[in-house]
């Protein structure tokens, strides 16, 4: 029996490694991100050569790994809840087509916004798509399922969903892992030659099967290993409780919870386990991370039937995410007295590191755009981002992947100047190549500057697939090279900067400034490796 | 036994060395550890911590509850005292002294010290300074790990096969440095509890 300490995502990772995936597909973000590492680093992954290169987005990812699927070997792909977004289109798609080999999406959800812009709960995209979803409640189980997932996904001819939450995924304990990976699938066409042409005369054959299949997935939950009754003597409430929730329940009540629970981890939502809850029961309580997708489904529109509570009435907050204390309280049991944060202790908000190529990009740009006053620079998502906060004024919009492009160009189209869009460069590559064409169509008066680290920082370092390229993408997409300037981003390139800048904004369409720099902890990276390397040619 | 841990820093400090050893010396022991990390945007110079949670019965919670710590050791003054609430009436603060400075309005450090001191059970040590009176600045997470080590119910040398495990592929004098680290911020720890 092996034992590992794995993180969450890690322990997904591993399942899928086990599991007999042929390939991960994945675009870095925060808390997926460690999913595709993992693999990457993992040596049976590197023996099978398995795929696990990142993919330009969340929605090229998907693709590929429906495609490995198409081609009948299993595949793993992995995002953060916001970029299931992104992938939203080959997603509901894959539902309508079903899979050939076993095919796992990994959505790791940020219940408080830890790293992220929303809390969105992907167990929602699930039911949207029809599909089973799974919902570790511990790395044990994100492990389990991960590795068995796929056999699921192949016997029922669906793509599953496994979901995990912000602490699951950054949380490491002891797995129990299984002894061998299995090997991977043989490569094989569908049997059914018109399964993946959703052309509307077989859309609506496969949507009809999908609708079928509907009974075999509910029937799948109501025998999983993964939900299961716990009986209690107290019958005055049943507790439902969902994935990770169910570790924070069981903390409160280390001899044993006096209700009766059911715990789910696999959905759709098994109606015959709920019924046995709801039948002695005086009323039910739903405790799920995320948002009320389970209260809602239990609790009918006209309220009739035994009270169900959550967070639709305020018995447990609607935002955020979960923890003991939150269950205690909503239980009603003694919580801890704890003693208060003491009030001198500051707030210590992230911020842009010492050094950082990002400092000389946004100096440059605060001091010309002083001059015309707020509101006129569209940022993105990325390290970037921090030059929002104090000290600088460079930003005044961050919404969704590549949307710093596409935004100063809707201003700019409403009469704003100057319209500038702050972006780095593996976001551009993920969706600001797009806008960058939209905008050239249009002869647009936008300054965009993509602030070049050579690297996908905020997420720890990925290496990014438009490397080197920047310059001759824009050139490719339209951009007069005239107006397309690389610059070192260094304090001693200050003026010469600004005067681009100012040179740039005189310009009537689309101008694209470049400060270049390697992203300093990737180069502190890179340093420590190459050191690492040369020491271990020296001991062999 | 049961242990339950609060790890405070700043991102950057490396604050999950310290853990991964303990994490170590866990396995080592056939314990339960359940341990939630701070990965992401905080990573950049923003207030991070690790929850570290060991015990020879099974784990429920990747969280502590509120009131609940044995011990917060933190490797930066000020972040010692955002997790106060975790803190048992028991429980432990083992401090460094040195202060991150990256805020513009970080408090009057004597004043952040005044209340660490009047705190009842407080170890503040000046991490640094024992690591360059080593010779390496670099092990002071480890001299913190040392001055943890009377309050965590782990053998000693489980602790120690630990750093020689984490740090062996950075070379035996690495490895010693830091055991030096470990014994001197205990020694320090033992005299000033």
């Amino acid at each position: 029996m092996t034992k590992k300490l794995l993180l969450g995502v890690e322990a997904i990772g591993q399942g899928a490694i086990d599991g007999g995936i042929s390939g991960v597909y994945a675009y870095p973000g925060t808390p997926s991100t460690e999913i595709t590492e993992y693999i990457q680093d993992n040596e049976v992954a590197i023996s099978r050569n398995l795929h696990r290169e990142w993919s330009a987005n969340e929605k090229t990812a998907f693709e590929s790994a429906l495609g490995m699927s198409y081609a009948g070997k299993r595949a793993l792909v992995c995002m953060k809840h916001v970029g299931l977004n992104v992938a939203a289109d080959p997603f509901m798609n894959s539902a309508m087509t079903g899979i050939n080999g076993g095919l796992i999406i990994a959505v790791a959800d940020d219940p408080s916004m830890h790293s992220s812009q929303n809390e969105q709960d992907s167990r929602y995209y699930g039911r949207f798509a029809m599909i089973p979803v799974f919902e570790p409640s511990n790395q044990q189980e994100a492990y389990d399922m991960t590795r068995t997932g796929f056999e699921l996904s192949e016997k029922l001819g669906t793509p599953v969903l496994l979901r995990v939450t912000t602490r699951l995924a950054h949380s490491r304990a002891g797995v129990i892992l299984a002894p061998a990976a299995v090997s991977e699938n043989a490569l094989i066409l569908p049997s059914d030659p018109f399964q993946f042409i959703l052309l509307p005369a077989f859309a609506r054959k496969r949507y009809q099967t999908l609708l079928d299949k509907q009974e075999r997935f509910e029937h799948a939950a109501e025998v999983s290993e993964f939900n299961s009754f716990i009986d209690g003597y107290d019958k005055s409430a049943g507790i439902v409780c969902c994935g990770i929730a169910m570790n924070y329940l069981m903390e409160n009540f280390p001899d044993g919870c006096p209700h009766p629970i059911l715990k789910i981890s696999q959905y759709p939502l098994p109606s015959n386990l709920v019924k046995i809850l709801e039948q002695q029961v005086e009323k039910l309580i739903v405790i799920e991370e995320g948002y009320p997708i389970v209260e809602e489904q239990l609790k009918g529109f006209f309220g009739y039937g035994k009270p169900v509570s959550g967070k639709l009435d305020g018995t447990l907050p609607r935002t955020g995410e979960l923890n003991p204390d939150i269950i205690a309280k909503a239980l009603k049991l003694d919580s801890n007295a704890a003693s208060s944060i003491p009030g001198l202790v500051a707030n210590r908000p992230p911020s842009l590191c010492k050094g950082c190529g990002h400092h000389d990009m946004f100096k440059a740009l605060d001091e010309v755009t002083a001059d015309y006053g707020p509101g006129h620079i569209f940022s993105d998502i990325g390290c970037y981002t921090l030059g929002i906060l104090p000290p600088y004024h460079s930003g005044y919009t961050c919404v969704d992947m590549g949307a710093s492009v596409t935004m100063a160009k809707g201003a700019a189209d409403a009469g704003l100047f100057p319209s500038v869009a702050v972006i780095g460069d593996s976001t551009f590559t993920h969706s600001g190549i797009t806008g960058l064409l939209d905008a050239v169509y249009e002869k647009s008066n936008i300054l965009i500057m993509i602030g070049d680290n050579e690297s996908t920082s905020m997420t720890g370092g990925q290496d990014s697939a438009a490397f080197g390229k920047i310059e001759s993408i824009c050139a490719g997409a339209g951009v007069n090279p005239e107006h397309i300037h690389v610059i070192e981003a260094l304090p001693k390139n200050h003026e010469k900067l600004v005067d681009l800048i100012r040179r740039e904004l005189d310009y009537e369409g689309v101008s694209v400034i470049i400060p270049r720099r390697e992203c300093v902890q990737k180069s502190a990276r890179r340093i420590s490796e190459s050191k690492k390397q040369k020491s271990g040619i020296c001991a062999s | 036994m049961k242990c339950d841990i609060v790890l405070a820093g700043v991102g950057g400090q490396g604050i999950l060395s310290i853990a991964t050893v303990l994490g170590f010396a866990a396995l080592e022991n056939n314990l339960y550890l359940k341990q939630a990390e701070t990965h992401g945007m905080s990573q950049r110079g923003g207030a991070v911590q690790s929850y570290l949670r060991l015990s020879d019965s099974p784990i429920h919670s990747d969280l502590i509850p509120l009131g609940k710590a044995n011990l917060i050791l933190s490797v930066e003054p000020m972040e010692s005292l955002r997790y106060l609430p975790y803190l048992s009436a028991e429980g432990y603060v083992v401090t460094n002294t040195t202060p991150f400075l990256n805020i513009v309005d970080y408090p009057d450090i004597q004043i952040i010290m005044d209340r660490i001191r009047s705190l009842p059970h407080a170890v503040a040590i000046d991490a640094e300074a024992i690591a360059r009176e080593i010779g390496q600045i670099k092990v002071s997470n480890m001299v913190m790990l040392g001055a943890a080590t009377p309050f965590i119910d782990v053998p000693l040398e489980s602790i120690e096969k630990g750093i020689r495990e984490i740090f062996n592929r950075k070379g035996e004098k690495m490895v010693e440095l830091n055991l030096k680290a470990l014994y001197a911020g205990r020694d320090f720890a033992i005299a000033n509890r």
